[in-house]
């Protein structure tokens, strides 16, 4: 029951993209189809559960004061071989997510949880928590790729859903509408909570 | 020469950093609140994303390459840079403290992001001699302190303004990123790399 609560807390309620706003570059930068973002996202669910292992095994052995380095080494290793079964099994993918496959290793989000929870917890738990954060991550990739590569491509994962009549704007593929897509996600996220929060107070009143 | 001088304005302008190839948006929309903090933070990246690509491109071809490592490149480019960085900070605190009032905390900011990272993989991923891969990280920095410069001045004005309360603070200012980035579309394939 516990360990469910660790796994869900990831998906909406601490969500790393739109409630924490970390690694916000990999959610502009691989979403514009659905099939990058949902391989993006597995990749980086895959680092952040090895490395919550990695560094909930050792939390004992690792001095405080050398723990940034510690971390940022493990993380490394783990992308690395992750770089190179992706390059081995899925080479066009790899060749589509290019650089920010290897940009994976500064994300903000896997040296947070490392820090905030795989270092305070035992193995299990850790584990939990960083497939339920990657599984918040790949939600929020997921959604914003679905929106993009909708709207601009009229597609959804490569099957076209509209028909001809339907003239994509392009620019919602391009760098420029992936900064107006999340805004406005971020945008309707606050409206969302706002009247959430209003509902909840008016019925507390009654 | 004129190769250079291409390298370095596609670096800076065409493929600029933050607005299309969408690195380091931490720090575009950390920092760029105020229009000072984000001078130093400029200027700060464009004096370590130079002298890190100088450095990793040294130990990338005399040390990885003749020993067969290329696939750590991943593992050291992390290391190497964030000792530089903190040693780069000691040196300035210890010779130059007023420096060091204005942006030192600057330097430790960066040293693990990806902007300061994304330079040194795209160079060994296009095989950039020394010469070259300089140049590629300076037109880099130069064009993430421009998007961060105009980026701040855009919101030191958009605080007088009257957004919807829904999109206040993070929302509009992606937006606001998305009406830059477009104007910066206007470059985008005038130099063929």
């Amino acid at each position: 029951m516990n360990l469910w609560k660790e796994f869900t807390k990831g998906l909406i309620a601490e969500n790393p993209i739109f409630r924490l706003a970390l690694s916000l570059c990999p959610a502009l930068a691989v979403t514009s189809n659905v099939y990058n973002a949902l391989g993006m996202g597995l990749t980086v669910m895959f680092v952040i559960t090895c490395n919550n292992i990695s560094v909930s095994i050792f939390r004992k052995v690792i001095h405080p004061k050398v723990r940034v380095p510690v971390y940022i080494i493990s993380i490394a290793t783990i992308v690395t071989v992750a770089m190179l079964v992706l390059e081995a099994f899925l080479p066009i993918l790899f060749k589509e997510l290019g650089i920010y496959l290897s940009l994976v290793v500064v994300f903000a989000i896997i040296l947070a949880r490392a820090e905030v929870f795989a270092a305070k917890n035992k193995v299990i738990p850790a584990m939990v928590d960083g497939l339920g954060m990657g599984a918040g991550f790949t939600i929020g990739m997921v959604s914003i790729g679905g929106i993009r590569e909708i709207i601009g491509n009229g597609s959804f994962f490569g099957y076209q859903l509209l028909g001809s009549w339907y003239h994509p704007p392009l620019i919602v593929i391009l760098a420029p509408g992936g900064f107006i897509v999340i805004g406005f996600i971020i945008g309707a996220l606050n409206l969302y909570e706002k009247r959430k929060m209003e509902r909840t107070t008016a019925g507390g009143k009654i | 020469m004129t190769e250079y001088f291409l390298l370095f304005l596609s670096a800076a302008i065409v493929n600029n950093f933050v607005l299309s190839r969408y690195l380091g948006l931490c720090i575009f929309f950390g920092v760029s609140k105020n229009f000072h903090a984000s001078t130093s933070m400029g200027l700060a990246i464009i004096s370590i994303i130079t002298m890190s690509s100088m450095l990793t491109w040294v130990i990338e071809h005399f040390i990885l390459i003749p020993l067969g490592l290329y696939f750590l490149r991943m593992i050291v480019f992390v290391v190497v840079i964030a000792v530089f960085v903190q040693l780069l900070e000691m040196v300035i605190k210890k010779f130059m403290p007023t420096l060091y009032n204005i942006w030192g905390i600057y330097l430790l900011l960066v040293a693990t992001n990806c902007v300061i990272l994304g330079v040194p993989i795209i160079n060994s991923e296009e095989h950039f001699n020394f010469i070259k891969s300089t140049v590629n990280a300076l037109g880099s920095g130069t064009g993430f302190a421009i998007a961060l410069i105009l980026f701040a001045s855009l919101r030191e004005k958009l605080q007088f303004s009257d957004v919807p309360k829904s999109l206040e603070g993070l929302g509009i200012a992606f937006i606001l990123a998305g009406m830059l980035a477009l104007a910066f579309q206007g470059f985008s394939g005038m130099i063929p790399l």
